[in-house]
């Protein structure tokens, strides 16, 4: 099922792999180090780059006023032709992780109730539960175990669409993460667990810290980076541009010819204009070497109707293509993605159930909404 | 869409203000929209039946028919339990009788323990106490350095033997710690824990063994203000494992209708001692639920804002300000001072968010720029004295000289030029009793003239407050911009024209 492309590596890679690990740098010499890191070059035995060079002088000699001399566009410098392989990377699910919302019986009378306490919001629990009797009536079903699958069904479609993997299929690399979110959602863990979990699928991770603000958050990426053996890029010093961060990741990432940076950013409450303009800033820096593939936006399952809020806000600003779920280990439920979902049709990419290194999933709509109705 | 619980409730009360009886339909109408704020705020679904069901008992009752105007007295009632439910007045630190007083921080992840531990220290500190810091979360990748650099920020030691990142026990950590502050006589202990989940037994069991090695004075709950339905079993879960004495809330600066506050306080029984409104070391202050009920119901915490105000403002500049106001005598130079001393006080947007009425602004303020008072500044420094003083001898060549020399267009000196004849015009109206209400203009556009008009208006009488139009409509509509009714006329301050 998780079937992405990444660039073609030999053997030889490993030894590259280790030496990676202690590779932290500062930003501000990143170039040099850069130039320095070993990479194996594997492309070299690839057709060279059609030089665009050849062309221009033509042009220039015989109108030398009328076009002035354009640089060619950066990705055309670029070496193209990279050759890509798909790798499957170890699936993770959700499994049981998904507290049920009912005890022994369920009960449609209860249920709109029951919807508000796991965070669905008034309206899209009035809905459900309205849905519910509905369809139940129609299709006379009454005992626990049908009702039970009633809602699952019914639920399991509210969220299920196609584009719910990852973006890490169209080639254009490196792929550039963003996560975004409030403060203490858990963007910094999340990415941590995800460049372990691409490492241990064989790609070449760069990470970015441009949560140049919080305390010691960077030191928590770099712990983060040590366990997924992959090198981060740091702030020159507390309180850097964290466009300039971004920047020099994503820099890093073409230079080592890694298959993915992921920039961290620091958290920020929605309603905060300034702090919200300067994502757009770090985005424009990252646009200028490279596509972003994915902006996730990283929700704590444990909040409430202000989810919305924040969702509307980053998605305004940031072009999210993403949610990230995290701390549903709790009692927290997380219905609030039902209303997400209704309301900004974005897809629910990855759920977080716990603080070690392994603990995320895949959202599946189905095993979510399987969670949800389980009989205890 | 309702900005936050306070636009909801307003709304839901103007239905009911022109009523002069009360049908049950009436409440009943009323306390279903209520209870759909209070659920869209998130507050928990029990809490808010025992909400709706205290006030239904009320509002039904004797009190409310018999009332003059039975719609305020139902507003008076939901502020009343409101109030209640947050914890009635605002509850101080328990210190030890012999130092050190140890608080033991706990809460989920990313509520903002170690944010708050900084901020705490800081503000003992400021107390003349002696805080010592305790880096007991050894569990989050560089918690331990995180609070090391609050303790080097705020210049509190930190007390961080282990390095923490999976390793050592926070348990022992703790001992230590006040082993350590008894030797070294530090007045306060704050110990940071790491952030567990409620269902999490092995963390909680964890957090009672830091609780019976440190014996705290306090154990304050840290809750993210915008938590939802949970907070109800996160709360219970902390009072029934490792217990709670105080709660502190999170985050209240973002746009949450902070619903959990009442949530978290319902559960616990504990008082809210403190919100934390910021990422700055500074934003953290007493909590007052008298003024978050109010603050709630949309009359404005104007009590905070006084007393932000009474720090910063000096108090002989503020009368010298005020009879200049009234001689006519203000000039760009006192509007420079205005808004320099309006800068001390603290952010703008926050200043002004604490307005009666500012809810319905709230946009306008996020889009607020603070870099706009920075470019006032330049253009008014580029001024001569004369100038400055006798803001009519700017003509244009004037005008394109202080463009240059401040970096700004002619334009924009123009409209500082407007901008301040319009703040002196209003500030004048107020300084002789009236209100500043001129068509077209808001506090946010106004800059400087904010604080210095609600100085200059507190020193007055309040008879005249309102639009003095002749024309009702108009005075009406007037009245109405201002966050005010028409009824309300003669009692201003109050939002909902309540006799206290």
């Amino acid at each position: 099922m998780f079937k992405f492309l990444k660039r073609l590596r030999g053997e030889k890679d490993t030894p590259v792999e280790a030496q990676a690990v202690e590779q932290e740098v500062v930003a501000e010499t990143v170039f040099e180090v850069a130039v320095d890191a070993p990479v194996v070059e594997e492309h070299t035995q690839l057709e060279p780059v059609a030089e665009p060079v050849a062309v221009t002088p033509t042009v220039v000699k015989q109108a030398p006023i009328a076009v002035p001399v354009e640089e060619p566009p950066v990705a055309e410098k670029a070496p193209a032709p990279v050759e890509l392989e798909a790798v499957e990377l170890p699936k993770r699910s959700l499994g049981s992780g998904v507290r049920s919302l009912f005890g022994d019986v369920v009960d449609v009378d209860e249920l709109e109730d029951i919807l508000i306490l796991a965070d669905f919001g008034v309206e899209t629990a009035e809905e459900i539960a309205a849905q519910v009797k509905k369809e139940a009536s129609r299709q006379g079903a009454t005992t626990d175990a049908e009702l039970r699958l009633l809602l699952k069904d019914l639920l399991t479609e509210r969220l299920e669409r196609k584009d719910s993997s990852l973006n890490l299929e169209d080639g254009k690399l490196p792929y550039v993460f963003l996560a975004v979110g409030v403060n203490g959602a858990g963007k910094t863990t999340t990415i941590g667990k995800l460049a372990r979990w691409l490492k241990d699928g064989q790609w070449e991770v760069v990470l970015g810290a441009a949560d140049t603000y919080r305390a010691a958050a960077v030191d928590q990426l770099a712990t983060w980076a040590e366990r997924a053996e992959s090198p981060i890029i740091r702030p020159a010093k507390e309180g850097a541009d964290p466009a300039a961060v971004a920047y020099q990741t994503v820099e890093m990432a073409i230079n080592t010819e890694a298959d993915i940076a992921i920039i961290d950013t620091a958290g920020r409450l929605q309603n905060k204009k300034d702090l919200m303009d300067e994502l757009g800033k770090i985005r424009r820096a990252v646009e200028k070497q490279a596509k972003i593939s994915e902006v996730l936006l990283v929700i704590d399952a444990t909040n409430g109707q202000n989810a919305m809020s924040q969702a509307k806000a980053f998605t305004e600003v940031a072009d999210v293509t993403g949610i990230v779920m995290t701390k549903l280990d709790g009692t927290a439920k997380g219905g609030i993605l039902y209303a997400l979902q209704k309301e900004l049709n974005l897809p629910i990419k990855l759920v977080g159930v716990g603080e070690q290194i392994n603990d995320f999933a895949f959202f599946s709509p189905e095993e979510f909404a399987k969670g949800l109705v389980a009989k205890k | 869409m309702f900005g936050n619980l306070s636009d909801r409730l307003s709304d839901t009360f103007k239905n009911l203000r022109g009523k002069g009886r009360l049908s049950a339909s009436d409440i009943d109408a009323t306390l279903r929209d209520i209870r759909r704020a209070l659920l869209e705020a998130d507050v928990a679904l029990e809490v808010v039946k025992d909400f709706i069901g205290a006030i239904r008992e009320r509002a039904l009752g004797d009190e409310v028919s018999k009332a003059l105007n039975p719609a305020q007295q139902v507003v008076q009632i939901v502020n009343e339990e409101l109030t209640q439910i947050l914890g009635g007045e605002s509850k101080q630190l328990r210190f030890a009788k012999s130092p050190p007083t140890v608080i033991m921080l706990a809460g989920l992840q990313g509520s903002g323990k170690t944010t708050l531990a900084g901020k705490l220290a800081k503000w003992l500190k400021e107390q003349n106490q002696t805080p010592l810091l305790v880096a007991a979360d050894l569990q989050r990748p560089n918690a331990v350095t995180q609070l090391e650099v609050l303790g080097e920020r705020t210049g509190v030691t930190v007390f961080a033997p282990e390095p923490g990142n999976g390793t050592g026990n926070p348990v022992e950590v703790a001992k230590q710690a006040i082993a350590h502050a008894k030797k070294a006589q530090f007045s306060v202990v704050i110990v940071d824990t790491a952030g567990r989940l409620g269902v999490d037994e092995e963390m909680m069991q964890q957090a009672i063994g830091i609780r019976d090695a440190v014996g705290p004075d306090e154990i304050l709950f840290v809750v993210d203000s915008m938590l939802g339905q949970d907070a109800v079993n996160v709360a219970k879960a902390f009072k029934d494992g490792v217990g709670v004495t105080g709660v502190v809330l999170t985050k209240l600066d973002g746009d949450s209708r902070g619903g959990a506050a009442l949530s978290v306080a319902n559960v616990t029984g504990a008082p809210i001692l403190f919100s934390s409104t910021g990422e700055g070391l500074d934003a953290f202050e007493t909590f007052h639920p008298e003024r978050m009920a109010g603050r709630i119901l949309d009359m404005g915490d104007v009590v905070s804002l006084i007393e932000q105000a009474q720090k910063t403002f000096d108090e002989e500049e503020s009368k010298k300000l005020a009879d200049k106001i009234a001689s006519d005598s203000f000039t760009l130079q006192d509007f420079l001072e205005q808004m320099q001393q309006l800068r001390k006080m603290g952010n703008m947007k926050s200043i002004l968010g604490m307005m009666p009425g500012a809810g319905k602004m709230k946009k306008q303020l996020e889009d607020f720029d603070e870099s706009e008072i920075a470019r006032t500044e330049a253009i008014i420094f580029s001024m001569t004295p004369v100038e400055r003083n006798m803001p009519k001898v700017l003509n244009g060549s004037r005008r394109q000289r202080i463009a240059r020399g401040s970096g700004t267009t002619v334009t924009e000196v123009n409209q500082l030029i407007i901008r301040f004849e319009q703040a002196a015009k209003v500030m004048k109206t107020m300084a002789k009793g009236g209100m500043p209400n001129i068509p077209g203009t808001n506090p946010v556009q106004m800059g400087g003239a904010v604080g210095g008009g609600y100085i200059g208006g507190k020193k007055k009488d309040n008879k005249k407050k309102g639009s003095k139009s002749g024309n009702p409509a108009k005075r009406a509509a007037e009245n109405k911009g201002l966050g005010y009714s028409a009824a309300t006329e003669t009692k201003p301050g109050n939002a909902f024209g309540l006799e206290k």
